[in-house]
């Protein structure tokens, strides 16, 4: 990017709240629920009245660990929670609990694979924290309402270097990040229901320089593609300042949507001195050596992993060993159907084809649900040209995975297994050809394209099932014989 | 009624001479009597019969626990379900708690009596229990001086005989103080001893729950019921709690270490350095080893403690915003005024300003200098006074500098207020326990204290010796 003779880059730096799927809050055992009625899930702590103290969830510390292994951080043997004190109606303490100065993790990093190459994005460290609850600002009235359902629930903070330089790289560790944490079943990450949240920091600065420039930290994103065309605007919008000579002031700004541009927010909410000390009610968390390593041991082999092993185990193709490794448990579905012995790359075919595209079009169905076994012997029935592979998606596909019916009983019940008898068969091709005299005229002077038409005749016939090879010489024997 | 420990309301319901309802009927009347000491925020009298016809009950049937008849006053900054919780304060008028805490929870299982809340300085910070939002506690030894503070109504609740034992809290010497001032036991036991679910804090890092009672029998039998480790407060002690009971007889004699710096201290009165001299030649003679040592880093305690508990105090009450429950001002426009005029108008003089400090000390430019460093003298505190006590069975000193003083005395010269909590800090900084036993100035018939701090979880010790003290 040249501005005024000068090459310039823009540095990015991430802050991701992931937003933890345990059962019950950080520090009580408030249930974490998206979606219930207001203030239906607050105990005397989460609503932080007088004489109630935090106790720490277990669970979180294990999901904390457990994302820390996975991107190769140094996990903290010794820990507290710290306090950052600051007034705000949906933070019920008047303080949020978050970890300052001892994060449960530091360091480590991913690469994530750009167009045009690896590119390693390192992280300063993550840390757990309290999610405060919801402001809901009513148009129009001139009173706020209070949800703290959501106060208390675990968070940890991702905290990224500023070592990224395009929003696509950005896009892509978002996306990474997302992929891994539903694949530890650590959290949802729902960008849009607020389960994965990300502020980006942005600067740009002359290519070389060691310096950085002001940044500028942007918020209000619920999308990885938001988050793409905020830090695009906001580079456009740097870059334009220096171009005419202004500086960039270090603030905090939000995303338009509809404007497709950054704006200031207040600087008074940037001006707070949030007087970090570690919280006296909460005692030090030590975190042993064995229960890190309970949680190593536990660790499933994680998704870039199980992708590359798909393609040289399996010889399946990076496009497809990519969509089912989108998710732990379509991989785990997936190698549950090789136990059956059929092609690999056969089934590779069948489930990011007609079983995905089944599970997409009806969102009732669950892959959990499905009998593997039964989805392997469906396949198994076409592949061995026991039933016309349309026959198998259109009439079978849908109740072998609705109600793991056995395919070959199925297909038997409902008369759809190939039919390779030549009486049936010349029933059907005779019947094609006394239907269709002109037909027949038009094969005997030369069009032989016609046996084609007459295939599909029988097709019809025989819904299908009639056994291909043995049709169509069936057809032409006759067709010669007319 | 004369009688006032536990052991002796026990006895007499199992001779049949009271039964539990009786015992609750003295205390109403004493109470009703006795109002002009504005001890009591509220007495549940109804629901205090009702119970005590319940436990009667099951004294006959057999199965009351160990404290049927037992009547007990809260100071107000404990929890009791669907009962008020205010902490002497405005910003909590009209609050009830929707939880019991733990320790009261404890107390009730064994067939406790709660009669009623006691009044106590605001968010019991205070030495005088004036700063409560109800007006100050009267000493029932003389109405013209003050109970001492914070835990004030509970030490007169027992100095006065309107119930059998009281709880207070103790965070700078709020139940030892207040005892010394009332001729009782006041004890405050190891931090994290008894849980502190249910307690309104004030400093995380000191508060503990402590008892007023009419004997050390009373206290160790409190200590043993209301301790152990609660899954509700990560800080308390996994550490399981002592048969507290004393023994009958002791031989055993003690070594006793009195500070130098504490006899030799400005502040302390001459009548107070007398009993205190007469206790420590009595208790020599009767054996012990008693010793002069040197503690230079007593000028160091209160700054320690005050920036300390100021800084936690100042997020604690944090959460009193008026947005959720308790006071909130209908004069605000938008929610910074809703703060502001919520807290300026529910708070009282002392809290505001120790909040105001405990910000200041938190803040950015001043955190190192203040927050960081009373850490580490907090840290130096510890480790020499932990150094006396290997050599040492107990720290003795004075429990207060001076004799009960007169209401609004020190109210203009707040740093002599402050100067008040020298001696008691000390235990608060190292978490240990300590005792305050009653004595008096012969002479002027006022109550002077005498604390003795003994080592980690040793309450047993300190009772004993106490007990041992006292009938020199």
């Amino acid at each position: 990017m040249e501005i005024s003779g000068q090459q310039y880059e823009p540095v990015i730096g991430l802050e991701v709240h992931v937003q933890l799927n345990t059962k019950s809050k950080i520090f009580c055992d408030d249930p974490v629920k998206y979606g219930a009625d207001p203030n239906t899930l607050v105990s005397p702590v989460s609503l932080a009245h007088p004489g109630t103290l935090p106790v720490v969830n277990r669970a979180v510390l294990g999901k904390a660990v457990k994302l820390g292994l996975a991107l190769e951080c140094k996990i903290a043997q010794k820990m507290y929670f710290d306090r950052k004190n600051y007034f705000y109606p949906d933070s019920p303490k008047g303080y949020q609990l978050t970890q300052d100065r001892t994060p449960v993790c530091k360091g480590g990093g991913v690469n994530i694979k750009t167009e045009s190459g690896d590119k390693f994005v390192s992280l300063d460290k993550i840390h757990m924290e309290e999610d405060a609850g919801k402001s809901i600002h009513v148009e129009g009235e001139d009173f706020s309402k209070i949800d703290l359902n959501r106060a208390g629930t675990p968070l940890l903070e991702v905290v990224t270097n500023p070592c990224m330089s395009t929003s696509a790289e950005v896009a892509l560790f978002l996306n990474y990040l997302r992929r891994l944490v539903r694949w530890l079943d650590i959290s949802d990450a729902n960008m849009e229901e607020g389960s994965l949240r990300c502020d980006a920091n942005v600067s740009i600065k002359p290519v070389g320089s060691e310096k950085l420039g002001n940044k500028v930290e942007i918020k209000n994103m619920n999308s990885v593609r938001n988050v793409q065309k905020a830090i695009n605007a906001e580079i456009k919008r740097q870059a334009e300042l220096i171009r005419s000579g202004e500086t960039v002031i270090s603030e905090t700004r939000l995303y338009d949507l509809e404007k497709n541009q950054t704006r200031a927010m207040r600087t008074k909410e940037a001006l707070n001195d949030y007087r970090y000390f570690p919280d006296p009610d909460l005692s030090e968390i030590e975190l042993s050596d064995s229960f890190i390593n309970e949680i190593k041991s536990a660790m499933p082999e994680l998704p870039e992993e199980r992708e590359q092993r798909f393609i040289n185990e399996y010889g399946i193709e990076l496009e497809k060993a990519r969509i089912i490794c989108e998710e732990i448990s379509q991989a785990k579905f997936f190698e549950s159907m090789l136990k059956e012995n059929i092609d690999p790359k056969v089934a590779s075919n069948w489930f990011v084809g007609p079983v995905k595209g089944f599970i997409n079009q009806n969102s009732e169905i669950k892959l959990e649900n499905i009998n593997p076994k039964a989805l392997s012997s469906l396949i198994e029935l076409s592949t061995s040209g026991k039933v016309n592979q349309h026959v198998a998606v259109r009439e079978l596909l849908p109740e072998v995975m609705v109600n793991g019916t056995k395919p070959e009983k199925l297909a038997a019940e409902k008369g759809l297994l190939i039919e390779s008898d030549e009486n049936e068969l010349l029933d059907w091709v005779n019947e094609a050809i006394s239907q269709n005299p002109e037909k027949v005229t038009a094969w005997k002077n030369g069009k032989k394209g016609l046996s084609k038409f007459f295939m599909g005749e029988v097709m019809k016939k025989s819904k299908g099932k009639a056994d291909p090879r043995q049709t169509i010489s069936l057809i032409e024997e006759q067709l010669k014989n007319q | 009624m004369p009688s006032k420990t536990i052991k002796e309301i026990q006895d007499l319901i199992l001779k049949g001479n009271a039964n539990c309802e009786k015992v609750v009927k003295h205390y109403l009347s004493s109470i009703n009597e006795q109002k002009h000491l504005n001890a009591f925020i509220e007495v549940f009298e109804e629901e205090a019969i009702e119970r005590a016809k319940e436990i009667d009950l099951k004294i006959r049937e057999g199965n009351a626990g160990k404290l049927a008849g037992v009547v007990v006053g809260i100071k107000d900054v404990l929890c009791y379900k669907d009962h008020s919780l205010t902490c002497g304060s405005g910003i909590l008028k009209g609050f009830k708690s929707l939880y019991t805490a733990t320790a009261v929870q404890k107390l009730i299982d064994e067939d406790a009596i709660i009669i009623g809340i006691l009044n106590c300085d605001e968010f019991a910070m205070g030495s005088s229990n004036e700063t409560s939002v109800y007006g100050p506690t009267l000493n029932a030894v003389d109405n013209e001086r003050v109970p001492g503070g914070s835990s004030g109504g509970s030490a007169v609740a027992v100095q006065a005989g309107l119930c059998t034992v009281s709880l207070g809290t103790d965070t700078g010497g709020s139940v030892r103080q207040p005892a010394g001032f009332c001729e009782v036991w006041g004890l405050k036991p190891t931090y994290s001893r008894i849980s502190r679910y249910g307690l309104a804090s004030y400093a995380s890092s000191f508060d503990c729950i402590g008892t007023f009672t009419n004997s050390a029998e009373d206290a160790a039998l409190l200590l043993e019921i209301m301790s152990g480790e609660d899954e509700k407060d990560s800080t308390s002690s996994s550490s399981a709690p002592e048969n507290y009971q004393l023994e009958e007889s002791t031989t055993k004699t003690y070594k006793v270490a009195y500070l130098a710096e504490a006899l030799n201290h400005e502040g302390l009165s001459p009548q107070v350095r007398d009993v205190f001299q007469e206790t420590l030649s009595k208790i020599k003679e009767a054996g012990n080893q008693v010793e002069e040592i040197k503690f230079d880093l007593l000028p160091y305690l209160l700054p320690t403690y005050y920036i300390l508990t100021t800084a936690e105090a100042s997020s604690n009450l944090s959460r009193y915003d008026g947005v959720r429950y308790g006071h909130r001002s209908d004069q605000a426009e938008n929610p910074e005024m809703l703060y502001k005029k919520s807290r300026t108008e529910g708070f009282g003089p002392e809290v505001q300003k120790r909040i105001m400090l405990g910000t200041f000390v938190l803040s950015a430019d001043y955190f190192d200098a203040y927050y960081v460093k009373a850490l580490k003298a907090r840290k130096l505190i510890r480790n020499k006074t932990l150094e006396i006590l290997k050599e040492y069975d107990f720290i003795i000193t004075p429990t207060a500098p001076t004799e009960p003083f007169k209401l609004g005395e020190k109210n203009k010269d707040q740093m002599e207020m402050y100067l008040g909590d020298v001696f008691t800090v000390q235990a608060s900084l190292c978490g240990l326990p300590s005792l305050n036993i009653p004595f008096s100035n012969k002479k002027s018939g006022l109550p002077v204290g005498v604390q003795i701090t003994g080592k980690p979880f040793k309450e047993k010790d300190l009772l004993q010796a106490g007990n041992f003290f006292s009938k020199l």
